[in-house]
């Protein structure tokens, strides 16, 4: 019979947090910007249907990078627990943070009891009345989770891109600026200088669905061509 | 091993929101379970019930209408209830029936098409709405026995075809696709009748709604159950129209010109109806 070597907690937790964050590393950006007219997401992604960005409800998105199965089942999740929520409730009853806490517990536990951690890293954005109100939400493989202001950049490169995020993101960017400011960040990450609206994956928060298209879901999908007029309009 | 579970996997892999809920929050279904030991048969309960509902197709998609009153027995239990509902973007679901269970039925449907549609990222088709719903009106059959049934009435434009489309209901999840027009609820006998003379084919969308204002009027007057357009409390049919460009409420203030001109020309004519 074999015997098994002792390994020390501290070790063990670092093994697997080193695993996760390698893991992490080789994944392309995504950035996460509070704006004027609600929240710009961002991402690198080539595939037009294999999304890293996603709708949960009226005024929350969800934003992920690392392995796409294990993304996939939380965004699952997340909708399932939301649409649950407000239909047991009210669908003003649901809420970023109660979101984002229910992820922090799923991923913690996945973290410590599993066979390995999950290799992604989340992002639960909820968009307000005012700018004030707009939450952010970072979530990291082991549970810890960070309450953001202004924007969130994660991925392989993330110190790069987000320096350049920071130097350029102000209070009252338009979308078109803010997904011009991200598409910056994003390119430092790259040896190209450009990147083509086929790379990206572009989505928004409205923060006046309601008036500017009569639905209380914030959530809309720009398509190539809008991220291509977006890119092009001069600020 | 391996088989096992990708078997477990794909048997957990659901877009439908009511299949999550019966797996596992049964409690929240509306149709869980029948009234334990209850035996309704002989007497209703006195609940609210909802009343007409019209619906019909015109050139560039569909219109439904329904009226707003609710009665209990001889009693009027509102006159300001609510029965035609979008069910999502190019859809649109009216009630008849136990006003309780279908206003839920309601919710829980609006829930499923949306759940899909944030899980799957597409629409469902227009067929495979309807299926759902008749699959949900199914679920409700042992109410249904005891005498709390909801019959709805589904309409929707159908992006593929690029047509609107009507599917009507009974009690045990049956769907029929109906051409033309349709109504169900109390009144339905006498809005169907109105309807017949006063729809025809390509009716423009501003010309349908005025159909539907004045079937469900024909419907009032001989259908105690179902309220009439109500100058004095400003209370108008709800109307929803859909086409391509999506589901659209049918403003108060257009109501009110349209009803205001049917009663003008019936007070004029000084016909019994």
């Amino acid at each position: 019979m074999t015997q098994q070597f002792y390994v020390s907690p501290e070790q063990l937790m670092k093994d697997r947090a080193d695993f996760a964050r390698k893991g992490i590393a080789r994944g392309r950006s995504v950035v996460v910007v509070s704006c004027e007219d609600g929240i710009a997401l961002v991402a690198e992604n080539p595939s037009p249907s294999l999304h890293k960005i996603g709708e949960i409800y009226d005024k929350i998105a969800f934003a992920a990078v690392g392995k796409y199965n294990e993304f996939e089942s939380l965004r699952q999740a997340g909708v399932r627990y939301a649409d649950v929520r407000g239909y047991s409730y009210d669908r003003e009853d649901v809420t970023a943070r109660g979101l984002a806490s229910v992820y922090a517990q799923s991923l913690g536990a996945v973290f410590t009891a599993e066979q390995k951690p999950f290799e992604v890293e989340l992002a639960v954005a909820e968009v307000g009345a005012s700018q004030d109100q707009d939450h952010l939400y970072r979530l990291t493989f082991d549970g810890s989770i960070a309450d953001e202001h202004g924007f969130i950049v994660m991925g392989g490169q993330a110190d790069k891109v987000s320096g350049a995020v920071e130097t350029g993101w102000q209070r009252d960017l338009s979308f078109a600026g803010a997904i011009r400011l991200a598409v910056k960040g994003l390119v430092t990450d790259n040896e190209t200088a450009d990147l083509p609206a086929k790379a990206l994956e572009v989505a928004v928060l409205d923060r006046v669905s309601e008036s500017s298209r009569g639905t209380r879901r914030a959530f809309r999908r720009l398509t190539d061509a809008d991220v291509m007029d977006l890119l092009a309009e001069e600020s | 091993m391996q088989e096992t579970t990708a078997n477990k996997v794909a048997a957990n892999a659901t877009s439908s929101f009511t299949e999550h809920l019966q797996r596992d929050r049964p409690e929240l279904l509306p149709f869980t379970r029948p009234l334990a030991g209850s035996d309704l048969a002989g007497q209703p309960l006195q609940v609210p019930h909802a009343t007409t509902i019209v619906a019909m197709t015109h050139a560039g998609g569909i219109v439904m209408a329904g009226d707003r009153r609710a009665t209990m027995g001889n009693i009027i239990a509102s006159r300001h209830i609510e029965k035609v509902f979008p069910a999502d973007q190019y859809s649109v679901l009216g009630i008849a029936g136990t006003a309780g269970i279908a206003i839920d039925l309601t919710r829980l449907f609006q829930v499923e098409l949306e759940h899909y549609e944030k899980i799957e990222g597409t629409l469902l088709s227009l067929d495979g709405k309807a299926n759902r719903l008749g699959a949900m009106i199914r679920g409700n059959l042992p109410m249904a026995m005891q005498g709390l049934a909801v019959i709805p009435l589904f309409a929707g434009f159908d992006t593929a075809a690029g047509v609107g489309r009507l599917f009507s209901y009974d009690v045990t999840g049956g769907r029929y696709e109906e051409q033309e027009h349709h109504a169900v609820g109390s009144g339905a006998m006498f809005a169907r009748g109105a309807l017949k003379k006063l729809w025809r084919p390509n009716l423009t969308e501003a010309e349908a709604i005025a159909v539907a204002v004045e079937s469900l009027y024909d419907a009032a007057d001989d259908d105690s159950a179902t309220g009439g357009p109500d100058p004095v409390r400003q209370l108008w049919p709800v109307v929803y129209t859909v086409n391509r460009a999506g589901a659209r409420r049918v403003a108060d203030r257009e109501l009110a010109d349209i009803a205001g001109t049917i009663i003008e020309s019936r007070a004029a004519a000084r016909r019994e109806a």
